[in-house]
């Protein structure tokens, strides 16, 4: 039985990993074959960081997704504390309205945010689709699940201890910033980690908000596909697993720690 | 307004979701004076305290502090400080840091600082633990590092909400004598909540006690003891045996149907008035020689006596005796003058004060029950 239920991990763990090892593999392969292996050769990543249609939209993902985090996290954590100071009725309605966009299809965000950005902009002339659009879109996506994560830490927070810090002496501002903000850090960290791999992840809202000026990888790729896949989607493939596969890392080991403290502390 | 007075709270009223949790509520308090808001749970001691603190603004009336009035000031402003009900205390600072996190605020030098929080710790008994991270402490020390964060400002008044409820008995008896130690040697006020009415005993120099957000009765430990106000406050306060009488004149009261020498007049004649008798205070007799005779029902050893129940013409009483008296042996009781106190009628009247609910209750209540189920489903075959 204990033998049958290894097996099955492993089978599981297979089927999960083998499509992206074999991706990992192809892009140090020596030839454009897709079948046979030719030898150990770095020339993909060579000619992928000589490729400009793929560094720009390299350049494209990599800044949508930290500005992402940046403004998802500063909006969804003044979000949620924003609820989190509401009474115990409205806060359970904002935080069902917050769930909505996370279970919505993807396809029906994207719908919706092209409608309004083409009517907005038709109707003002302020901006063209692009990379602004695209900004946009990443922050509207992913403030949900900034507030998702900073909402625990502000219901786990002693709620006196705001109100010990205004009675020291600090203004609310101040209080905040001095006691509120270093007990939900963690919150906002995970928020934080969480926007720049969802942005970096993304490409059904980026196909449709992005126009043809500012395009993010994701959907270079799925164009350049049509033609023929260059094993230098690979190299690019293989670099940006790698680069979601240590964040996640990052994020577990600190959650990890924390709850070990948070343990210790008990 | 006397000038000593520190805090005065004029008829303040709040009300949570249409909730009246404070009702007109008048109190002050005098500089340096060690007062004890004492009720049972969620009867608005914590609300009063916030309303000092300025974290609750009331619905009306007004909040003065040292004869200015506060109303509208915030807690960051007022020079109150408190010891909340969980401590509170900061967790992302050491000892230290939490103790010196209202002196950093106020920009006051590092050398000052440090000489300030060493002294607050020594105070409170915590030196060497500055660099402590505050979750490896017990509660007790996590308590003594709330007293010195809140005294490391200097405030004038202390509010101090139920702070050793979370400690074991004997700690918090030693607290409780620390406390009382450091209000003396400080000389600043102490506005202390708890619903421990020993602790408001032994702590204060003045107890509040409240019940529903209406206070019931200010005095000494003494006059609250001795003198309560109403039922309320004499069953909160110790045990009671809360009795109906009627004065029949001056000094003179009469229940059972025996008229009884007391020391209490002013009222009218032949008003109905409660009685209270405290158990202690009851001397028992021979049978022959008792003001009245009763049958003991129950007897619980509690170390310094035995509290006895004891049956008087189908009233419960409770006594507290050193010597044993076994359950049916009949006894008489002499009362004193001294220890016959005499109120007024107030709504608490007949809901307090009696101890025949004391033993096998639910037995006694549940027998007739079913004798009645049982006889009208008779009737009604019939
Ligand atoms: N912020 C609030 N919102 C709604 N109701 C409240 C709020 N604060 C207090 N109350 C209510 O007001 C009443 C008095 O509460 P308060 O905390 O003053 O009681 P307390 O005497 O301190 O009780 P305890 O001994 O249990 O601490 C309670 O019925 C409580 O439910
Ligand atoms: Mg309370």
């Amino acid at each position: 039985m204990k033998v049958l239920s290894k097996v099955y991990t492993a089978l599981i763990f297979f089927f999960l990993y083998a499509p992206i090892g074999v991706l990992i593999l192809f892009s140090f392969n020596d030839s454009k074959s897709r079948v046979t292996w030719h030898g150990f050769t770095l020339k993909w990543y060579e000619e992928l960081f000589n490729n400009d249609q793929l560094m720009d939209a390299l350049i494209v993902t990599l800044s949508v997704a930290a500005l992402t985090a940046v403004f998802a996290t500063i909006i969804g954590t003044v979000s949620a504390v924003g609820i989190h100071s509401l009474g115990k009725r409205m806060k359970r309605v904002f935080l069902t309205v917050n769930n909505i966009p996370m279970v919505n299809p993807e396809i029906v965000t994207a719908v919706s945010l092209l409608l309004i950005f083409v009517f907005v902009s038709e109707a003002t002339g302020w901006f063209e689709m692009g990379f602004l659009t695209l900004l946009l879109s990443h922050i509207t996506f992913s403030i949900p699940y900034v507030i998702l994560q900073v909402s625990p830490k502000l219901r786990q927070m002693n709620a006196h201890m705001y109100e010990a810090a205004l009675d020291l002496g600090c203004s609310p501002v101040r209080a905040f910033f001095k006691v509120v903000l270093p007990e939900i850090m963690p919150g906002i960290l995970t928020g934080a980690l969480m926007a720049f791999t969802l942005s970096l992840d993304d490409f059904v809202i980026s196909l449709f908000t992005s126009g043809s000026s500012a395009q993010p990888l994701s959907v270079v790729i799925y164009s350049m596909t049509r033609h023929r896949v260059s094993p230098e989607v690979n190299a690019l493939s293989t670099i940006l697993f790698v680069t979601v596969f240590v964040l996640l890392l990052v994020v577990n080991i600190a959650q990890m720690r924390d709850d070990a403290k948070k343990k210790a502390a008990r | 307004m006397s000038v000593d007075t520190i805090i005065d709270l004029k008829n303040i009223v709040v009300s949570f979701d249409g909730e009246t949790v404070l009702d007109d509520l008048s109190l002050s308090i005098r500089n340096g004076e060690f007062v004890t808001l004492l009720g049972p749970s969620g009867c608005g001691k914590t609300t009063t305290l916030r309303i000092i603190g300025g974290f609750v603004t009331p619905d009306s009336g007004d909040v003065f502090f040292a004869g200015k009035r506060v109303n509208d000031l915030p807690p960051h402003k007022r020079q109150v400080n408190t010891i909340f009900q969980r401590y509170a205390l900061f967790p992302h600072l050491n000892v230290f840091e939490n103790v010196a996190f209202g002196m950093r605020l106020q920009k006051k030098k590092n050398a000052e600082i440090k000489e300030r929080v060493a002294e607050l710790l020594k105070l409170v008994n915590l030196k060497g633990f500055e660099n402590r991270r505050v979750h490896t402490l017990s509660g007790g020390q996590q308590q003594r590092v709330a007293i010195a964060r809140a005294l490391a400002n200097g405030p004038q008044v202390l509010l101090l909400d139920e702070p050793l409820a979370a400690l074991d008995l004997k700690l918090r008896k030693d607290m409780q004598l620390e406390l009382k130690k450091m209000q003396k040697s400080l000389g600043i006020t102490f506005i202390y909540v708890t619903h421990d009415q020993e602790e408001a005993l032994s702590m204060s120099d003045t107890v509040v006690v409240m019940n529903e957000g209406v206070i019931q009765q200010i005095g000494t430990p003494q006059d609250i003891y001795n003198e309560p106000k109403n039922a309320f406050v004499a069953d909160f306060i110790g045990e009671s045996n809360i009795l109906d009488g009627i004065m029949r004149a001056d000094f003179v009261v009469e229940f059972f149907g025996r008229k009884f020498a007391c020391l209490d007049r002013g009222f009218a004649p032949d008003e109905p008035v409660d009685v209270v008798i405290r158990p202690e205070d009851i001397d028992i007799v021979e049978p022959m020689k008792g003001h009245l005779t009763g049958k003991v029902t129950e007897v619980t050893f509690k170390g310094v006596h035995f509290e006895t129940i004891v049956d008087f013409k189908g009233f419960k009483w409770m006594i507290q005796t050193t010597d044993y008296y076994p359950v049916d042996s009949v006894i008489g009781i002499v009362l004193n003058p001294e220890d016959i106190h005499i109120m007024k009628k107030s709504e608490y009247s007949g809901l307090y004060g009696d101890y025949s609910s004391y033993s096998e209750e639910f037995d006694e209540l549940a027998d007739p029950t079913i004798d009645l189920t049982d006889e009208g489903g008779g009737e009604s075959v019939d």
